[in-house]
């Protein structure tokens, strides 16, 4: 097999740049988090991590993801049937519009969500007066993440299902299936993975989301700092080693996700040369 | 420019039980101006063996030459070939002149002809190809026998000692290939380049080569004119691959070959089991059978192509039904139809299972 | 021909499910995507053109859409570059780790914006790793355009790598033996065969990066450092005036944001389908 750019010299030549621009790029940054976390030792880092505050962030980041990962994932279902299984007029926008919070800055996604349920937004007089607070507490914090996390299961979704075509499903139908066992047993098994890495990513974001975060967060310790914004406030108050003893967990987190995607995408190509 | 390829042969894949030998020792000699065919079915790795002359495989050992040129180690950019692709490979984000300038292009500065010599060459070509009209549009608005013509333009274009074609009008449909076909002999009548191409269709072999090389699981089965090939075909293979066969297998004792009902005359072959094979041209059919063929059949089928009527022949005495084709003019003497029962009559009769192939005449008409 | 389409809709409508799923998306979008965004409307309906223009022109704002403008341009070209080097090497060649290489490309969209914000800026600050040795060299990273730059080019890796690596791997090999017995050169069958294949990927990767880069806020905001007229991003400004309780202003600027935003994507879009249009001859 002849092909351009196989000569020996320039193979190594692109190769050399590549893994050095790579690991001064991305692997220097990753090494960097946790040589920073243990830059004082095993022992401060467990301190650091059993830290009051770190431990609240913890789980209010946990609360957040245990929130918006079903919501998403069952908005997510459900779109993707709508978009790719049905023809009706405005399909095309809806599609677009899912895509809008890809496109969106976080501050700005924050700052929406602000005007609306903030003291003088639209719904902030009501929700004052019924002693609901939304901003600067969790539930702001879920919603601003709902929101920007909301197109990853739908997008890793809708191009498989219209790939796939409704075939199967049409089939199962004039079997006398019910919907839900047309798509538990007939649409889910085909899916799987792509769910399953929607998921993942959806996860990944709604943990580490931090400009929209930051805007209705309020910044209030101990109650509404997830783990990103925990770590801005350890660097901000120059507790370098606190910072990446949080931002740590994030990068472990961020390192089990690439791992999962790995596997995954091995899995599918496994399949793919079985068939 | 003649082509001398000698002791050529490879082998894919790691040492092992997954290890397969794509091509045996070739040894070919392509003569100056020839059109050669390579005819095989899929696997026997004629493809192989038109990549290793092009250069976009290198082979295990062996040597090519074209002329005196030793180009077993030269690149394939500087091996002076043409190359035309089954699926065209025409570069779509390039218009139809952009892709025959292309080579002409590519060229070193100092080798490069000027724009307006370049311009009135691609044109040249373009008239030839019959495409002058569409210089400017893109490979995806055209036919796919126009963009065939262009890759051939487009691999002309640098003016190659020997051209190479990989299962040229493969893509194509019926009709379309027909004529390309035609086109091209007349293309290389003209020009007179050596050129090799990969086929598994035998009529578009026999059509259009001066010599067709037959291979099978990477070894050469027979080199001939069209004319010998189907004359004389060197064994079972051959003859198999090159046409449809009827079968005929039974004891044969004092020179007559018995098969349930069925006997046959057939001198000179010693007593033993033999199969005999013949082509559906050659068995005519009559409403008796004669003195030498008492082969008793039914039609089964009745599907009149073109000049002639292909006939599906069922008997007991017969493993698979016999195909035979007949003319218009004996089909309605013969007052066919379905159901009706005749006897055929071979006009010839051929054997492979001996030590040299031989074909035989046990009967003539009456 | 919406009638004809809502009727051809109807008689497909084979599968169960259409009101319902209909019902969840259209609720969800209102909720969680409109109606917040309909907000930033009636924000901005309360102020007159001129108060509108005022804040939007400000000198301060003025400065930082440049320096927001500079660094995601040059975080864009960065991540054409490499990300057009990374999709090569990792389609063409093998070479002993490559799976991990891939692996890592995905490192800047999993790995937490803030986290990447603190990391860069340690790194490049004066006494990190790589800070210490550009410090002697009268380089500075940290605190310049060239910090936002390199903060919006990591978070904005993936896009060029991931689009045009797939377009590599269905390139067929035919495309590159045609060049190549043609008489190609490598430099040459690159620049004119291979390259052109690639271009929609390349420049919808790049238009990615670029919008993504606009929007930065967590990694940035760090190595940045904020000095106003010169480090200070168009995403920060909007979050400086939303902590003074600045609402109009921090509503027009965000729709300027969102606006450029929306714009580029639209433009991206359409650029592709009239490029793809061409390449199929007319069909889409």
């Amino acid at each position: 097999m002849v092909r351009i750019g196989d000569a020996p010299g320039v193979r190594r030549l692109l190769i050399g740049t590549a893994l050095a621009l790579s690991a001064l790029f991305l692997l220097l940054p990753l090494v960097a988090i946790f040589a920073q976390a243990l830059m004082s030792g095993l022992d401060v880092y467990w301190q650091n991590l059993r830290d009051e505050y770190t431990l609240a962030a913890i789980g209010l980041t946990l609360l957040v993801a245990l929130l918006t990962v079903p919501i998403n994932l069952i908005f997510g279902v459900f779109l993707a049937w709508l978009v790719t299984r049905f023809d009706f007029p405005g399909r095309r926008l809806l599609q677009t519009l899912i895509d809008i919070p890809f496109a969106v800055s976080p501050v700005v996604a924050g700052l929406v969500y602000l005007l609306l349920y903030g003291r003088n937004g639209w719904l902030g007089g009501w929700l004052d007066a019924h002693d609901i607070q939304i901003m600067f507490a969790w539930p702001g914090i879920v919603l601003v993440t709902i929101f920007v996390t909301c197109p990853f299961i739908a997008r890793e979704l809708i191009p498989l299902m219209q790939a796939q075509g409704s075939r199967e499903e049409e089939a199962a139908v004039t079997l006398g299936a019910s919907g839900w066992t047309i798509f538990r047993r007939v649409t889910l098994p085909k899916i799987r993975h792509a769910l399953l890495y929607g998921v993942i990513l959806t996860n990944a974001r709604a943990v580490g989301e931090f400009g929209a975060v930051s805007v209705v967060a309020g910044a209030i310790r101990g109650e509404t700092n997830t783990l990103p914004l925990q770590v801005e406030q350890l660097y901000q108050d120059y507790n370098t080693v606190g910072a990446f003893t949080s931002a740590s967990l994030l990068a472990l987190l961020a390192l089990l996700t690439l791992a999962a995607k790995a596997a995954l995408e091995w899995r599918a190509a496994r399949r793919e040369t079985a068939t | 420019m003649s082509i001398r390829i000698a002791r050529i042969d490879k082998t894919y894949g790691a040492k092992g039980p997954g290890q397969t030998r794509a091509l045996e020792p070739i040894d070919l000699d392509i003569h100056d101006g020839e059109l050669i065919g390579l005819l095989g079915p899929s696997g026997s790795g004629k493809t192989t063996l038109l990549r290793i002359v092009a250069g976009l495989e290198q082979a295990d050992s062996g040597s090519i030459h074209f002329g005196e040129r030793d180009v077993t180690r030269v690149h394939v950019r500087d091996r002076r070939i043409g190359f035309v692709f089954q699926h065209y490979a025409l570069f779509r984000h390039m218009s139809v002149y952009d892709n025959v300038a292309f080579g002409l292009n590519a060229l070193p500065r100092r080798e490069r002809p000027s724009t307006e010599e370049i311009r009135s060459r691609v044109m040249q070509l373009l008239e030839m190809v019959r495409l002058q009209a569409f210089a400017k549009r893109f490979p995806a608005q055209l036919s796919g026998g126009q963009q065939q013509r262009v890759a051939l333009a487009r691999a002309l274009a640098l003016k190659p000692d020997v051209l190479l074609l990989d299962e040229p009008f493969g893509a194509l449909d019926a009709k379309v290939r027909q004529e390309l076909r035609r086109w091209l002999r007349h293309l290389h009548e003209e020009l007179h380049f050596t050129s090799l191409f990969v086929t598994h269709d035998q009529e578009e072999a026999l059509e259009l080569s001066d010599r067709v090389v037959v291979m099978s699981n990477g070894r050469i089965e027979q080199i001939a004119t069209p004319d010998t090939l189907y004359r004389q075909p060197a064994n079972r293979f051959v003859f198999e691959f090159l046409g449809d066969i009827n079968r005929l297998e039974g004891d044969v004792e004092r020179e007559v070959l018995t098969c349930g009902n069925a006997r046959i005359a057939v001198p000179g072959i010693a007593s033993g089991r033999h199969e005999l094979l013949l082509r559906p041209h050659e068995i005519s059919l009559a409403t008796q059978a004669s003195d030498r063929a008492h082969l008793p059949v039914t039609v089964s089928a009745i599907v009149p192509v073109g000049a002639e009527v292909r006939l599906e022949l069922e008997a007991d005495w017969l493993g698979e039904p016999w195909l035979a084709t007949i003319g218009h003019e004996a089909f309605e003497r013969l007052d066919i139809t379905r159901g009706k029962r005749l006897f055929a009559l071979p006009s010839q009769l051929h054997r492979f299972d001996a030590a040299q192939p031989t074909t035989l005449i046990p009967a003539t008409a009456s | 021909m919406i009638v004809s389409a809502f009727g051809l809709g109807r008689q497909r409508r084979v599968l169960p499910g259409f009101g319902l799923s209909l019902g969840v998306s259209l609720t969800f979008v209102s909720l969680i995507l409109l109606l917040p965004l309909t907000s930033l409307v009636g924000q901005l309906s309360q102020l007159s053109w001129s108060q509108y223009w005022f804040l939007i022109t400000d000198p301060r704002l003025l400065a930082s859409y440049g320096v927001t403008l500079l660094g995601a341009g040059v975080a864009a070209l960065f991540n054409a570059a490499f990300g057009l080097l990374m999709a090569w090497v990792l389609v063409r060649y093998d070479f002993p780790g490559k799976r991990l290489v891939d692996a890592l490309m995905d490192l800047p969209f999993a790995l937490p914006t803030a986290v990447a914000g603190v990391t860069l800026a340690t790194l490049y600050s004066s006494n990190g790793w790589i800070g210490r040795l550009l410090d002697p060299l009268g380089l500075s990273v940290a605190y310049t355009w060239v910090g936002i730059a390199l903060a919006m080019a990591f978070t904005s890796i993936p896009f060029v790598v991931r689009t045009v690596q797939p377009v590599l791997e269905d390139l067929p090999a035919e495309v590159d033996e045609a060049a190549v017995t043609l008489g190609a050169r490598d430099g040459h069958a690159f620049r004119r065969v291979i390259l052109p294949y690639l271009w929609p990927a390349l420049v919808t990767g790049t238009g990615l990066a670029f919008v993504r880069s606009l929007g930065e806020f967590g990694a940035v905001i760090f190595i940045a450092g904020g000095k106003p007229y010169e480090t200070e991003i168009t995403s920060l400004m909007i979050f400086v005036k939303l902590q003074e309780y600045d609402y109009a202003g921090a509503s027009a600027v965000a729709s300027i944001v969102l606006a450029t935003s929306l714009a580029l994507l639209l433009a991206i879009n359409l650029w592709q389908g009239r490029f793809i249009k061409r390449l199929h001859g007319g069909r889409p």
